[in-house]
């Protein structure tokens, strides 16, 4: 027993606690919520215990279990420890934690707050079995688990339907994406024989045409799963609906961690994304893209239209998720356009660097959205609030580091990992930069809008003249996000990764005060355009919106606006190709089991039976005599036919 | 000269009246004479096969028949009392309770 088994100690408190809550304290709020908190955090101070130890040589081997083992597919449920899991479990249990916390506060008197703890610990487990996967089932395993308290989470308030319908549209959708990559899984299984990442890893360094013709065919179901579960272009149409679940559940898994789980997996898998693409016959015609290209240009395009769309939203909630989505879109974009390392392929740890800070400033925005929404009693449009900045002190400064990281502003976090990304933008080609640059004026723009229509001014109804700041459990989590969304841009995460990724090759380790001017350094021009951009975006939003009573891009965009804030017609783009392909074909399926299979089939052989039976019966008179007569007629026709032959 | 055929011939004969009298008659008692009257018919036949074939093991056949005809003898009456003294009736068109 060494200590890298604490892996498994991590991963298995929070299956421990939402099994001990469902089975025991159901009913019983504060246990329940005592139970699962103390689990996350453990299970953070067993990763913070692993981070120590294990941080610069990770071991080797670590207990596994043995979890299916028929002919020649085998595999293990294992841990996988390195400096890649190790940075994703501090983020996961750390800012887990926090919102636990946090939650306590929040959904303070819900009648099922034992339920809401019990699925708030599963998607705990699940994301950390993500993320300590060390074979493709395993990460499928948990990947579905994760879809799984995602559904319990979103469906919360299931007595809404809006909240029922979401928890079902997220599901299906994610199922959607879920299919290819489980098409991709077998996929790489059939050809190479195993789904442990070290080993394909390894038969794909040694040789990378080992799948053939397939190669890129996989990489691109692989990347399926990432499209659905980071909900990107075409499968981003759940994020949004999933800001029907409680706040701190869309802090959580619809900002923190969850939806990061797409990038984990294409950072952890990205040695084979990034072979030399190989593409079927009949895929002839992508011959010159890459499956990275194809990945970048899906990210970049996610997140503009995530960026454009969330501009025009009233709901704080649907500005955050889609400036989420954006964001991981620009996270896979990152993925897509890793640099080429010669030694080791790719590394995709700026991808990975936005992802970290991501995490803390999002989660932390969320947060300060659940603190207002709360204090408000519910109320979510952003028109309807304003002048919050004195009411809610505390939540109003948070906000206000939540806003500047994202905005990508020296020195908090969101500017250097941004950086990091729009560095590769610059050294991968013009297009992307040029669209990442536009995404950064965005995001900005729309953020700011958020801020000082809700904070700024005067507040326009009744309901937030009364605004009061939230109770300290609420607070604090706030405080305690603040930090690493202000820090973690200099704590050197990226040239930790960086050095992961590239065994060593590549990310020097600086000082604090050197990572401070890094950006400006290796890339003054990345570093130059994302700061013009943010600076355009803070005096548009500043001087369109600082005393603005109702939005003035509703009338000088137009029609623009009314498609932006109808998410450019997806969903009803959606729907009527629902009606038109499944429809169809769910309406001759029901043709075919209606009136085939249950008309003539089943009711036909039942319906002759009962005919015949009811003939047969008017046989039966009760009369012996009768009896006697057929019995000997019978016998006599037996005995002609016998005679005769 | 009395042959085979004619022994056979005389057993036809019985057969059929007894099978006529099952079928036909309603009283149960009738009936029940009637289908002794059938055994005997197959008795005859294959006392006569024996007698013309040489062979005892028809006669002894016949004995058991006789003794089990016996026996069915006093449970079938038995049957056809009892169930006269708790319905009154002996005859056959009206034991219909069977029919469903």
């Amino acid at each position: 027993m060494g200590l890298e088994n604490l892996a498994w100690v991590v991963l298995l408190l929070p299956l421990i606690s939402a099994a001990v809550i469902t089975l025991f304290t159901l009913r019983n709020p504060r246990p329940s919520a005592q139970i699962s908190i103390v689990a996350v955090v453990l299970s953070f101070v067993c990763s913070i215990v692993l981070y120590g130890v294990f941080r610069q040589s990770p071991p080797t081997y670590a207990a596994s279990l043995n979890w299916l083992d028929v002919g020649p597919l085998h595999f293990d449920i294992a841990p996988r420890i390195d400096a890649f899991s190790l940075v994703m479990l501090l983020i996961v249990s750390g800012v887990g934690g926090i919102i636990h916390i946090y939650s306590f506060g929040y959904m303070h008197g819900d009648p099922g707050f034992g339920r809401y703890f019990a699925s708030l610990s599963l998607s705990t487990l699940s994301m950390l079995g993500i993320v300590l996967a060390s074979n493709f089932v395993m990460m499928f395993i948990f990947w579905e688990l994760v879809g799984v308290s995602s559904y319990l989470l979103i469906g919360f308030w299931y007595q809404r339907p809006s909240a029922a319908d979401a928890a079902k549209k997220a599901f299906i959708t994610n199922r959607l994406g879920d299919f290819g990559f489980l098409l991709g899984i077998i996929l790489i299984w059939g050809i190479l024989g195993t789904v442990r990442f070290d080993e394909l890893e390894a038969t794909l360094l040694k040789s990378p045409a080992a799948l053939g013709i397939w190669t890129s065919v996989a990489g691109l179901l692989i990347f399926c799963g990432a499209v659905g579960k980071s909900a990107q272009f075409p499968l981003h149409v759940w994020l949004p609906d999933a800001m029907e679940g409680p706040t701190p559940v869309s802090a959580l898994i619809h900002a923190a961690t969850m939806v990061a789980a797409g990038v984990y997996m294409l950072c952890r898998v990205i040695f084979l994304l990034a072979l030399p693409p190989v593409w079927p016959d009949w895929l002839g015609f992508l011959q010159s893209y890459s499956v990275l290209d194809i990945i970048a240009w899906i990210g970049g395009f996610t997140a503009l239209l995530a960026a454009l769309i969330a501009i025009q939203q009233n709901d704080i909630k649907r500005v955050l998720a889609y400036s989420t989505l954006s964001q991981l879109g620009y996270m896979v974009m990152a993925v897509g356009i890793s640099q080429s390392n010669p030694v080791s392929g790719p590394d995709p740890s700026p991808a990975m660097f936005h992802l970290s800070t991501h995490a803390f400033f999002k989660a932390l925005l969320f947060l300060a959205a659940g603190s207002i929404i709360h204090s408000l009693h519910h109320e979510q449009n952003i028109w309807r609030m304003g002048g919050l900045r004195y009411k809610m002190p505390v939540t109003y400064w948070t906000f206000l580091i939540g806003t500047l990281a994202i905005c990508g502003i020296p020195p908090f976090s969101g500017f250097f990992s941004k950086d990091d990304i729009l560095a590769s933008a610059a050294h991968h080609g013009v297009g992307l930069f040029l669209l990442a640059s536009l995404v950064a004026l965005l995001t900005t723009f729309y953020i700011f809008r958020l801020f000082f229509v809700a904070f700024a001014g005067t507040a326009r109804v009744e309901l937030a003249q009364h605004a009061h700041e939230s109770p300290k459990v609420m607070t604090w989590p706030l405080v305690l996000l603040a930090i690493p969304s202000i820090l973690s841009g200099v704590w050197g995460i990226d040239s930790y990764l960086g050095r992961f990724f590239t065994r060593g090759e590549a990310g020097h380790e600086y000082g604090w005060f050197e990572h401070l001017l890094a950006p400006f350094g290796h890339s003054p021009l990345a570093a130059a355009s994302s700061l013009v951009a943010a600076g355009i975006g803070i005096s548009l939003a500043y001087t369109l919106y600082r005393r603005a009573v109702k939005d003035p891009l509703v009338d000088a965009l137009g029609p623009i606006a009314r498609a932006m804030r109808s998410n450019f017609y997806f969903d009803e783009l959606y729907a009527f190709l629902i009606r038109c392909t499944h429809e169809l074909l769910a309406r001759t399926a029901a043709f075919i089991d209606r009136v085939l299979i249950e008309g003539f089939g089943v009711r036909g052989i039942s319906g002759t039976t009962d005919i015949l039976g009811r003939a047969l019966r008017l046989v039966q008179t009760g009369n012996l005599q009768t009896y006697t007569f057929l019995f000997a007629l019978g016998v006599a026709i037996i005995l002609v036919i016998a005679l005769k032959h | 000269m009395v042959r085979l055929e004619h022994y056979i011939i005389v057993s036809a004969v019985l057969f059929c009246i007894g099978l006529l009298g099952v079928i036909v008659r309603r009283n149960l008692l009738v009936i029940y004479m009637s289908l002794e009257l059938m055994l005997n018919a197959a008795n005859l036949a294959l006392v006569s096969f024996s007698r013309f074939t040489n062979n005892l093991n028809g006669q002894v056949m016949v004995f058991f028949i006789i003794t089990v005809a016996a026996a069915e003898v006093a449970v079938g009456l038995a049957l056809i009392v009892a169930l006269y003294r708790r319905r009154q009736i002996a005859h056959v068109e009206d034991l219909t309770s069977m029919k469903f």
